[in-house]
């Protein structure tokens, strides 16, 4: 391999940054002062090859430090790090948290997504236009923030040394704030309720109650009760129960969660490795979200088990970059964790070793699939792999690996609670527990909540304080970009798996927007299509090209006259949508066509 | 007791293609035993030489019990799969995918082959209208060889080749995202500013034209390129002592490009800079002989 770099040198503020992660050069062959020349040295074998996955944690300190990464910077990075520039040009340039073009220190990214667009983000934004100019400058437009139960939402980066630097999270934003912000004015951070929902919860007991930075509040409300009942019971026993229990994973694709952990347990290749998907990218959806900043205990906690069952001595908590709170938090517990000895390498004094490490998306809703997930932590472009094999084989650095969503691994610590029987006779008899569901747009009062399975479409929005006054139902989006449309005549769906699936629907990530008569579905749409074409990594032709055509002939749909070819484009429509639902790699091209194709080709929401 | 363990002979894997039963050896790829039945399965991001990246998508096929169309060229065949490769989902989908690619990429120097796909699926790439393209001006940026992505179809192969595959020198890579998505070096530095060491093996395995040497394309430009007009010669590369087999292109008289045979167990396809370009002396000597 060459190394080979030929650009200008890092600056110092770019060789503190990379050197904060790596420490100094041990040698002038990892970047002191020496002649271009020897750059075609480097150390190579699998020293060079364990430093992979340490190029997206340095390349974040780039970005965190200067607010975009130059090409000094980068080759730095490179022979630091052993890698080829051109393999790491690849890398940055996949995800949209990395800017490759020098850029102010401050960035806005306010988000132009379904939900927020229902509070007014529109016109927030064409104001931000005429007085700061267009997106992606100093602001920019962004995809769903997973802030809908406070829409209209943005996220404030400044760029810097670590005091000077900011990261977090305004919601709602109002005109004046996102104004104040980009003229320099650092804006409080406001508290505010979690969790609004009145009467029984389960997932969503200790929110608003504990006080999340501190274990001891924690352990108070029952915290780590779970982990001693699962060091007794043993990996078979726990595997036991949460087989007995049904449970099936909450990250969109229902498998059950006993079977995963049992073929992990199985698996005779070692080492197991435990991945937590906290990626939560799905539009509308702002579960796992809540459950990290206000319970992160809760979440290391059943990472721990999840591992003790499987076997994994090292687990990874990926958690969607632009959540710096839950980040926060999480990282703060699993530190807790570790002084009080429920994590380490002798859990509860039983002789088990685990520790988690987090690691920070950068701006790239696929590596929410969990193979694009591990390709991510690996260091590279988050492009899912094909399957088989699963992870459960092959997953993480090429090892069985167990990958569960967070709300899926928060609902083991009741299954250890109370058994797994007694959790299964909650919900349906094939969807178990309850639900989270993440209700935003047009209802009156947005926010998390949480429903035995079952529950119908009807009562969950009654929950979130119905419509408001005056107002029709016109859609509701039952599982994000990637669900489908539902109408009014919809509402009793049960929302279980199957009942949802009786519909042609799906639970998916469980976002619930509610869009009401006043509501903009072909901006809607339009958004949608623009989303898959935003996020497709771009590896295989029916989703790379499919998404780009898609949003074509919507566009086209929705601006031409003339029946006739409208009715061929809705035809085009559907021959996309059958490709890239049946030859695309992943779920992002599988089910790209589908919220547009229930609205445009089965309800005939919008178009002839 | 002491056994010695002297591995196993190949287990034999019974599986169904469309209706015909037949035995392949365990491991064997969907593929590979279609064309054990002379099923002409059309691909773009496969070769034997390269490691399956199963991202064209134009190879898909049914296979019973699968939710979606699985890709031929990777999936290995498993006992009792039965493989359907031409249902009308199939169909389908190999017709988008050539659709897909023809409307947004310059197929026109593809194999015949793949042209023949087109027809046989019916493929109409005009009817997405006004659609968006990865049309761009060409990158000459060195004596050797052109790179033209407004032909790249994105299959990888290159980067392949460059890398673990071949080459090892990692000049270029996958950059961007979706559609934006492309073949780069980093910052798009030109060749000469890259790690680029010109062993041509990336224009070897472009199944597209995007990747050209450069006599080629000047002849192109010129309008004196002319296959019909060229002969391939064999023989052994000179240079050194590896003996990598080099196939001589003459157009009147003259070396126009030097490939090597995909199957030639010594080169798998794959050449050095010396053997793919350095044929200048060649033509250098014949003209002082006649001189
Ligand atoms: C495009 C795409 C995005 C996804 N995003 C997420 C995500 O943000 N969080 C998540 O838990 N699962 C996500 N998934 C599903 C994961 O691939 C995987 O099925 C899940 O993490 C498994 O956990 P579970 O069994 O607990 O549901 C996504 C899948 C696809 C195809
Ligand atoms: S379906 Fe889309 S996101 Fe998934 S691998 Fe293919 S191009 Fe990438
Ligand atoms: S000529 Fe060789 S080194 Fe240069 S890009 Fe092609 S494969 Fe890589
Ligand atoms: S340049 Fe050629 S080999 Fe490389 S990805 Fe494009 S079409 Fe494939
Ligand atoms: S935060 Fe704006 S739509 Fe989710
Ligand atoms: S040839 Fe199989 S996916 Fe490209």
């Amino acid at each position: 391999m060459d190394i080979r770099t030929t650009g200008g040198p890092p600056t110092a503020d770019e060789i503190a940054a990379v050197d904060g992660i790596l420490g100094s050069p041990e040698s002038i062959w990892e970047g002191g002062g020496r002649s271009t020349q020897d750059d075609h040295l480097a150390r190579g074998g699998h020293a060079a090859r364990s430093q992979r996955p340490l190029l997206l944690p340095v390349l974040h300190a780039i970005q965190d430090r200067m607010g975009w990464v130059s090409r000094g910077a980068l080759e730095y990075a490179c022979r630091r790090l052993s890698i080829p520039p051109a393999e790491a040009y690849g890398v940055v340039s996949f995800y949209g948290r990395f800017a490759l073009d020098e850029r102010p220190e401050l960035a806005l990214h306010v988000c132009d997504d379904i939900a927020c667009k229902g509070a007014g983000a529109d016109d927030l934004c064409s104001a931000l236009e005429k007085a700061f100019g267009p997106s992606g400058k100093t602001w920019h437009r962004s995809a769903c923030l997973g802030l809908c139960d406070r829409s209209p939402a943005a996220l404030v980066e400044r760029a810097g040394v670590p005091e000077e630097r900011e990261e977090h999270q305004v919601a709602p934003i109002t005109l004046e704030a996102a104004q104040a912000i980009l003229r320099g004015g650092r804006p409080e951070d406001q508290p505010r309720p979690q969790v609004v929902q009145r009467g029984t919860v389960r997932l969503l007991r200790r929110v608003g109650v504990v006080d999340p930075e501190s274990i001891d509040s924690y352990r108070k409300a029952g915290g780590y009760a779970a982990l001693r009942r699962a060091l007794e019971l043993g990996s078979e026993g726990v595997i036991r129960e949460v087989t007995e229990a049904k449970l099936l994973g909450r990250g969109g694709a229902a498998f059950p969660t006993g079977r995963k952990w049992d073929a992990v347990a199985k698996a005779t290749v070692r080492p197991h490795y435990l991945v937590c998907n906290a990626d939560e990218s799905e539009p509308g959806t702002f579960k796992d979200r809540v459950l990290m900043e206000a319970d992160p205990f809760a979440v290391v906690e059943a990472m721990t088990i999840a591992a003790i069952a499987t076997g994994c001595e090292q687990g990874y908590l990926y958690v969607r970059g632009e959540y710096p709170l839950a980040r926060e938090r999480i990282e703060h517990a699993i530190g807790e964790a570790r002084a009080h000895g429920f994590l380490g390498a002798d859990i509860e004094g039983a002789g088990t070793r685990f520790d988690i490490e987090v690691r920070r998306g950068a701006g790239a809703y696929i590596c929410g699939e969990e193979t694009a997930l591990f390709n991510s932590i690996e260091g590279k472009r988050g492009e899912p792999r094909n399957k088989p094999p699963f992870p459960v084989q092959a997953g993480l650095f090429g090892k069985p690996t167990l990958v569960n969503n967070v709300e899926t691994l928060v609902n083991v610590l009741d299954i250890l609670g109370e058994g797994g029987a007694a959790f299964a006779s909650i919900g349906t008899a094939d969807s178990t527990g309850t639900r989270l569901f993440c209700v935003s747009g047009q209802v009156r009062v947005p926010g998390l909540y949480e429903v035995p399975m079952g529950t119908t479409l009807r009562a969950l929005i009654e929950l979130a304080g119905g419509l408001r006054e005056d107002r029709t139902l016109r859609a509701v989006l039952l599982g994000g970009a990637a669900g489908s449309f539902v109408t009014e005549s919809q509402l009793d769906v049960p929302l279980s798996f199957e009942g949802t699936r009786a519909i042609g629907a799906t639970l998916g990530s469980g976002a619930v927007i509610v869009l009401d008569d006043t509501a903009d579905l072909e901006q809607v749409l339009l958004r949608i299509a623009r989303f898959f074409r935003d996020e497709s990594c771009g590896q295989c032709v029916p989703c790379r090209v499919g998404t780009v055509r898609q949003e074509e002939a919507l566009k086209r749909i929705l601006s031409q006259r003339e029946t006739s070819l409208r009715e061929a484009d809705v035809a085009l429509l559907s021959d996309i949508a059958q490709a890239m639902r049946d030859a695309s790699i992943c779920g992002l091209g599988q089910t790209a066509a589908s919220a547009i194709g229930s609205a445009v080709i089965q309800l005939k929401l919008v178009g002839p | 007791m002491n056994e010695v363990f002297v591995g196993l002979p190949k287990r034999m894997v019974k599986i169904s293609v469309d209706g015909t039963d037949v035995q392949v050896p365990e491991g064997t790829t969907i593929l590979e035993a279609c064309r054990r039945l002379q099923i002409d399965t059309p691909t773009l991001c496969q070769l034997e030489t390269l490691t399956p990246v199963n991202v064209c998508r134009v190879c898909v096929v049914e296979v019973e019990g699968s939710r979606v169309l699985v890709p031929a060229c990777s999936r290995k065949v498993e006992p009792e799969m039965k493989v359907l490769t031409d249902s009308e989902r199939v169909r389908h989908s190999r017709r988008l995918v050539l659709e897909l690619l023809a409307s947004s990429v310059d197929m026109a120097l593809c194999a015949q082959q793949v042209h023949g796909w087109m027809a046989r699926y019916g493929a109409k790439p005009e009817r997405f209208g006004a659609a968006a393209t990865v049309a761009q001006p060409v990158k000459i940026d060195n004596d050797l060889y052109v790179r033209d992505y407004s032909r790249c179809i994105l299959c990888y192969k290159c980067v392949e080749a460059c890398g673990v595959d071949a080459q090892n020198t990692f000049a270029i890579g996958v950059a961007g995202r979706g559609f934006d998505a492309h073949i780069s070096t980093e910052f798009t530095v030109e060749l000469p500013d890259s790690a680029c060491v010109y062993c041509g093996n990336c224009i070897g395995v472009c199944p597209t034209g995007a990747l050209m040497f450069k006599s080629e394309y000047d002849m192109r430009q010129a309008g004196t390129w002319d296959e019909s007009q060229q002969k391939v010669t064999e023989t052994v590369c000179p240079y050194c002592g590896v003996g990598c087999m080099l196939e001589l292109h003459v157009q009147d008289n003259s070396i126009v490009k030097v490939t090597s045979p995909l199957d030639h167990s010594v080169t798998a396809g794959h050449l050095c800079v010396k053997g793919r370009f350095g044929f200048q002396f060649v033509q250098q000597r014949s003209r002082e002989t006649k001189g």
